[in-house]
């Protein structure tokens, strides 16, 4: 008895001792962080110098500074826009869910995109938008446009930058579909044409219910996708012109880095991280649910 | 299958659908298509307005050598190899560590550390980088290429502990059960019997880590800034700066960044595409 009891507590021991190095690693640099950022939100830091607290004196000036409020509305901008590529990517799946000479060729190519880094597509983008050389003024110029120079448009360079993010996002959703279709049930898609079902009937009815699993996981990574947009800002415009295409990530990452605001910084990355928070919330608790049933 | 075959269609749609896809695919690539075209022109041949035409002169050569001649592009290069491919061993082999203990034990608190790897994956990069950055430097490890090797490797390892934790929990137990009758310790198990079984996982994931870790931006521009440790996106944006005008150039470097992830990925689709949409038809 006594030696199955040591057995067992050094059987117990295994899993932890497996999995101590990785957690160990992921609660430094992630778990813990987490915490200390919410922490320094409430202090007025420079980086260097003393933190003096001052409690929620950071996220009340946040309330009063319009470059807030724009980063933010140029977040919701960007999950409402960058959700097209759920629908356009099963759209393309769809169109590319065939059996000819080539096709896998082609659905590579489509995919590839995604592959390239965001700087990259950022270069690419801003070349393609460029007033006096890029190729978008040239296909406009042949129906009698002006140049329209899109990202030093106040207006128009949010919704620039999206278009060039929906590029390797649209690739994203769209592998993901493919994916999908490839595993639909036959058997039901039969029994349906037997019942008359057929196009659009068919699609809404037996297509876009069993594909359910793929648009789960392609609206949660465009989610994730438009709330972490950084990169696409910061290669096109810089958050301009006038600060009028910067987002939550990029201007938390300003101030911090260019302002030494970094308690001001902080509580800008706590905003972001409780947005975020509600889509990882429904995320586990979807996954967790499915691993009990 | 859905939509139906286009075999079992009508003459005038296979024929319309065999002329829509290669032109399709040619305005999906076309902003690809012009840089690539870009960076074998001359600045004269740019500045001529010259985009759709055949180059006036093909610059191929010098335009490339130009880009490694003239700027740091070698050494971005190599930054970034030497970056990617640590992290890539780092976190798939610790993960794979943690993801067998998640899969194959049963104790208190399991499902809490899983999640915990699961949610932190997708935290905004922004709620770490002050106390990231803060430690960094603290360790004395801001600006080299252990900055991003150490951070990167702890922030993938929560979504590699994901996937090989999904992978291993489809492995049969009997498998477990009958080697530990027969003596095996569980690290001899984890050795012998695992790493073998989940090495189709293995190529996966390092295919998706390596793309991840090489076209990561934003890590690169807050844990190191000079040219000897800089990886290659930070690199192509800095070089920007100095280019302004010079498409030809910057269409030649961006194509340089580019190649390693697109030649992993056409060598390895199979792989990558086999990682990237585990989860899409389950769970």
């Amino acid at each position: 008895m006594q030696e199955t009891s040591g057995q067992s507590r050094w059987h117990a021991l295994t899993p932890w001792l497996f999995m101590l190095p990785a957690m160990l690693l992921f609660a430094v640099y992630v778990i813990i962080p987490i915490f200390q950022s919410i922490w320094i939100s409430f202090f007025d830091w420079d980086g260097i110098g003393d933190k003096v607290f001052i409690g929620f004196g950071n996220y009340a000036e946040l309330m009063d500074d319009p470059q807030f409020w724009t980063a933010l509305w140029n977040n919701v901008l960007w999950l409402l826009f960058f959700m097209l590529a759920v629908p356009i990517g099963l759209g393309v799946a769809l169109f590319l869910n065939q059996q000819v000479l080539g096709i896998r060729a082609v659905k590579s190519l489509f995919f590839f995109p995604f592959v390239i880094s965001q700087v990259i597509v950022g270069v690419v983008f801003s070349w393609f938008y460029d007033p006096s050389s890029g190729l978008l003024q040239d296909i406009i110029g042949i129906f009698g446009f002006e140049p329209l120079p899109i990202l030093a448009s106040e207006s128009m360079a949010t919704y620039g930058i999206i278009a060039a993010g929906l590029w390797p996002q649209i690739a994203y959703t769209m592998i993901l579909y493919l994916t999908g279709l490839n595993n639909l049930s036959p058997d039901q898609i039969e029994a349906a044409r037997m019942d008359g079902a057929h196009g659009w009937s068919m699609l809404w009815k037996v297509i876009i219910p069993q594909l359910r699993p793929a648009t789960f996981i392609a609206v949660v990574v465009t989610v994730i996708g438009a709330l972490r947009s950084f990169d696409l800002v910061a290669t096109m415009t810089g958050g301009g012109p006038y600060g009028s295409t910067t987002v939550l990530a990029f201007f938390m990452y300003e101030q911090s880095i260019f302002s030494y605001r970094m308690g001001y910084g902080a509580a800008i990355a706590t905003v972001l991280f409780l947005l975020m928070l509600v889509y990882i919330a429904f995320f586990l608790w979807r996954m967790l649910r499915a691993e009990r049933g | 299958m859905f939509p139906t075959p286009i075999q079992q269609t009508s003459r005038f749609t296979q024929i319309s659908y065999k002329v829509a896809l290669p032109l399709t695919i040619l305005i999906w690539l076309l902003p690809l298509a012009a840089i690539m075209m870009t960076s074998v022109r001359s600045i004269a041949d740019i500045n001529a307005g010259n985009y759709w035409g055949w180059p006036e002169q093909w610059m191929l050569i010098e335009n490339y050598t130009e880009v490694f001649a003239r700027t740091n592009m070698g050494r971005y290069l190599l930054n970034s190899v030497l970056i990617t491919v640590p992290v890539m061993i780092f976190s798939v082999g610790l993960a794979t560590m943690a993801g067998f203990a998640l899969a194959k034990y049963k104790f208190r608190g399991r499902i809490a550390i899983f999640a915990v790897f699961i949610g932190g994956n997708f935290v905004p990069f922004q709620i770490l980088m002050i106390p990231v950055r803060d430690l960094t430097i603290q360790t004395g490890l801001y600006d080299t290429i252990w900055a991003l090797i150490i951070f990167h490797t702890a922030f993938q390892t929560g979504f590699c502990t994901l996937f090989m934790r999904n992978f291993i929990v489809g492995l049969p137990d009997e498998l477990f059960e009958s080697c530990r009758l027969e003596g095996a310790s569980e690290w001899q198990i984890f050795t012998k019997i695992v790493l073998p079984l989940v090495r189709p996982a293995l190529a996966a994931l390092s295919v998706l880590i390596f793309t991840f870790i090489w076209n990561d931006y934003f890590w690169a521009l807050v844990l190191v800034q000079s040219d000897e440790v800089r990886p290659i996106t930070a690199g192509i944006s800095a070089l920007r700066g100095q280019w302004l005008a010079s498409w030809q150039l910057i269409s030649a470097g961006s194509i340089v960044a580019a190649l390693p992830p697109v030649i992993l990925f056409f060598a390895m689709q199979r792989h990558f595409i086999a990682g990237l949409t585990l989860g899409a038809t389950k769970g």
